[in-house]
């Protein structure tokens, strides 16, 4: 089981700020993937990697990162602070 | 050094003295401070997002890091999230050095790092609506320069 957070306009399209998920994917990208193919509105969230990022245990990672031993992943876009 | 993210207003004045107050041995405190901008009177306000528990960690990671490449007697970073209003102060950043150019650099890659690095997400609202703000490839870039 994973934790998996989103932020700003990625937790709008979800819908929810967070959702525990049992997955068998080795890589963020396939998690990703899993996401998209679950329905529209996951889709719309990921349609474009380019607007997102991603934290792994709260560190910045990037998609082909691997996700094993990782407990909390989160999705959101750019970071907007200062 | 202090890192703080907090919903409520902070008191300028009285970190800014709080702060230089603890330093020993600096020549130099720069402080700044972040306002929400009404954009000509359009804004209403600003609603501030963040990623509890990352958050405090990224912070620490960029002030640590700017603590030991300026040498810096102190850093003091407070955030806020949730809802303000125009004029409101967002956030601010302090350092101590011993020479003004040390505090002021090291001020300045806070800002920079806080920008694009710092789980915040803002979000701008007006009688229009409310809108994400975007990241600027100007902020990126300005990483590139430290």
């Amino acid at each position: 089981m994973i934790d998996v957070l989103y932020f700003a306009w990625v937790r709008e399209r979800i819908g929810l700020p967070r959702e525990r998920i049992e997955t068998g994917a080795v890589t963020v990208a396939q998690l990703v993937e899993e996401l998209r193919g679950r329905e529209e509105r996951y889709a719309a969230a990921f349609a474009d990697l380019s607007s997102l990022r991603v934290a792994l245990d709260q560190e910045l990672a990037s998609f082909d990162a691997p996700l094993a031993g990782v407990r909390e992943v989160a999705f959101f876009p750019p970071m907007t602070g200062g | 050094m202090r890192i703080v993210i907090q919903p409520e207003a902070f008191d300028l004045g009285a970190e800014v003295s709080a702060f230089t107050a603890g330093v020993r041995g600096a020549g130099a405190v720069v402080s700044f401070t972040g306002l929400v901008r009404d954009e000509g009177g359009s804004l209403s306000g600003m609603e501030i997002e963040h990623y509890p528990g990352m958050t405090e960690k990224a912070i620490r990671g960029i002030a640590e890091e700017a603590v030991r490449r300026w040498a810096l007697g102190d850093a003091l970073v407070i955030h806020r999230y949730g809802k303000l209003a125009p004029g409101e102060a967002i956030m601010m950043v302090a350092t101590a050095a011993p020479h003004r150019a040390d505090a002021f650099a090291a001020a300045e890659y806070l800002m920079d790092y806080l920008k694009s690095r710092a789980p915040f997400w803002k979000k701008e609202l007006s009688a229009g609506g409310e809108a994400w703000v975007a990241a600027k490839d100007a902020d990126e870039d300005a990483l590139k320069r430290w």
